[in-house]
């Protein structure tokens, strides 16, 4: 079930093949919807169950896709799983799909998308493809939450809409900061992941 | 079979996408009245929300909404009301009634009983911002004059900008300000600071940084509320005496009226 091949498959996305951290994949939408936890938190449940899945009916597809068309046809699947997302959450989460907006129609813009049905699922079989596409996910969606989680505790002093910061903090003075909501501070908390990410290990820094 | 014939490639291409859409088909037939419903209650929430009431949870918002909410009434320019079957108010899509001439429009009006037994009158608005549309919901008072609260929505305006029409801060400039200035129907205007309304209208400053937007809300104000001008007239138990005029005769001194609240 999980050999070693798979393994690497499944964690390595999660630090060391980082999509978001070392590929520099996926920047726009993390900026875009990490202002407060929540659609963070749907965002990345929503790649990883669209990343999984396409990279699973992909690679049932792989041997009969043709060549000339297989952009097109990865598209397609993409595209129709995140039309099947919007609906669901239209109709289950209708305030967080206020949030979204169009997010969620643009995770078929997602580069870490097309980059593992292209790297990966069109050679792999399906269960292999399958743990590839949640690891790739849970590496985008940890690294949304970390940033979320910084920029709504110093933005608006809440964690998951709950005030966690304490009365007293205000009385003496502290005020959040309206610059972590905005997508600027974003690009620096993810700056400043990428950086401690990079000290810790060594063998990603170029010499 | 050669994969890279363009019989196959085209029949793959075909037979995928029918597929594709006959799933997605039935997806969204599936899935249809239950969004249809979420979308009937936000717009509930916003109703109460310019009637400053907070719906316990979303399960409750419909019938918060129908125990506040007495009657629907559809209204004509003379004041008149011409329909008040259950929910004719509510089902009036806008969108389409704005484009209409004025003459031509339904005017929908949802009367309200608040806790304290006061009855309010909550008016549907809706226009053109600076990326969508925006709309809003205004309660007033019965005299028919004070605005008892509003609340503004909009599809994509800019974050942190225009898109603060629809915070709390900018919606409660509006309360208490008087649609009516000595008995002539002016709306409210949204302008800049230092600026002053050329009918002398009350005013709320606009918001920084958001120019169109302020003046969208400015101007679908004044295009949706206008029509009312009988049905509020009446309400303030004056027939309406002399046809509106047009020109800003009359401008009189507005005292410092900038100043935020």
């Amino acid at each position: 079930m999980l050999s070693k091949k798979n393994k690497e498959a499944l964690f390595n996305p999660l630090s060391k093949d980082n999509p978001v951290l070392v590929q520099i994949l996926g920047i726009c939408s993390s900026l875009a919807v990490t202002a407060s936890l929540e659609p963070a938190i749907v965002m990345g449940i929503s790649v990883i169950a669209v990343l999984a899945f396409s990279n699973v009916i992909i690679s049932f597809l792989r041997k009969t896709v043709p060549t000339n068309i297989r952009i097109i046809v990865q598209l397609v699947v993409v595209a129709a799983l995140v039309i099947i997302v919007q609906q669901i959450l239209t109709a289950y989460q209708y305030d967080v799909s206020k949030k979204l907006s169009v997010f969620i129609g643009l995770i078929i813009t997602n580069c870490i998308l097309m980059g593992r049905l292209e790297a990966f699922a069109m050679h792999n079989s399906p269960w292999p493809s399958f743990l590839d596409g949640i690891g790739n996910g849970l590496g985008y969606t940890i690294i949304l939450v970390i940033v979320a989680f910084f920029r709504e505790l110093l933005g608006s002093g809440t964690l998951l809409g709950f005030h966690v910061i304490p009365q007293w903090c205000y009385d003496h003075g502290y005020m959040d900061n309206g610059l972590m909501i905005l997508p600027p501070m974003a690009l620096i908390t993810l700056g400043c992941i990428i950086w401690f990410h990079r000290a810790r290990n060594k063998d990603l820094q170029e010499q | 079979m050669n994969k890279n014939s363009n019989i196959y490639q085209i029949l793959y291409a075909a037979v995928m996408v029918l597929l594709v859409g006959t799933v997605l088909a039935f997806i969204y037939m599936a899935l249809k009245p239950k969004q249809n419903e979420n979308i009937a209650n936000d717009t509930r929430k916003q109703i109460l929300s310019a009637l400053h009431i907070a719906a316990a949870g979303d399960a409750q918002v419909k019938e918060t909404y129908e125990k506040y909410v007495i009657q629907d009434l559809l209204v004509d320019k003379d004041g008149n009301v011409v329909d008040s079957a259950s929910n004719v108010a509510f089902d009036v899509q806008m969108k389409k009634n704005v484009k209409l001439p004025v003459a031509e429009r339904q005017l929908p009006v949802m009367k309200c009983r608040l806790d304290d037994g006061s009855i309010k009158y909550v008016l549907p608005v809706y226009g053109a911002g600076l990326w969508g549309p925006i709309w809003g919901y205004i309660a007033v008072n019965d005299d028919g004059n004070t605005i008892y609260g509003a609340n503004f929505s909009h599809e994509g305006e800019t974050p942190g900008l225009g898109a603060r029409i629809a915070e709390q801060p900018f919606q409660d400039e509006f309360v208490d300000k008087h649609l009516f200035v000595e008995g002539a129907f002016k709306s409210v205007a949204v302008l800049k600071k230092g600026q002053k309304a050329t009918n002398g209208a009350e005013q709320i400053d606009a918001l920084t940084g958001a120019t169109i937007t302020s003046r969208g809300v400015s101007d679908m104000m004044a295009d949706c509320l206008a029509p009312y001008e009988a049905f509020l007239k009446k309400l303030q138990g004056t027939a309406p005496a002399v046809e509106p005029s047009l020109e800003p005769a009359a401008i009189e001194q507005v005292t410092d009226d900038n100043q935020p609240e």
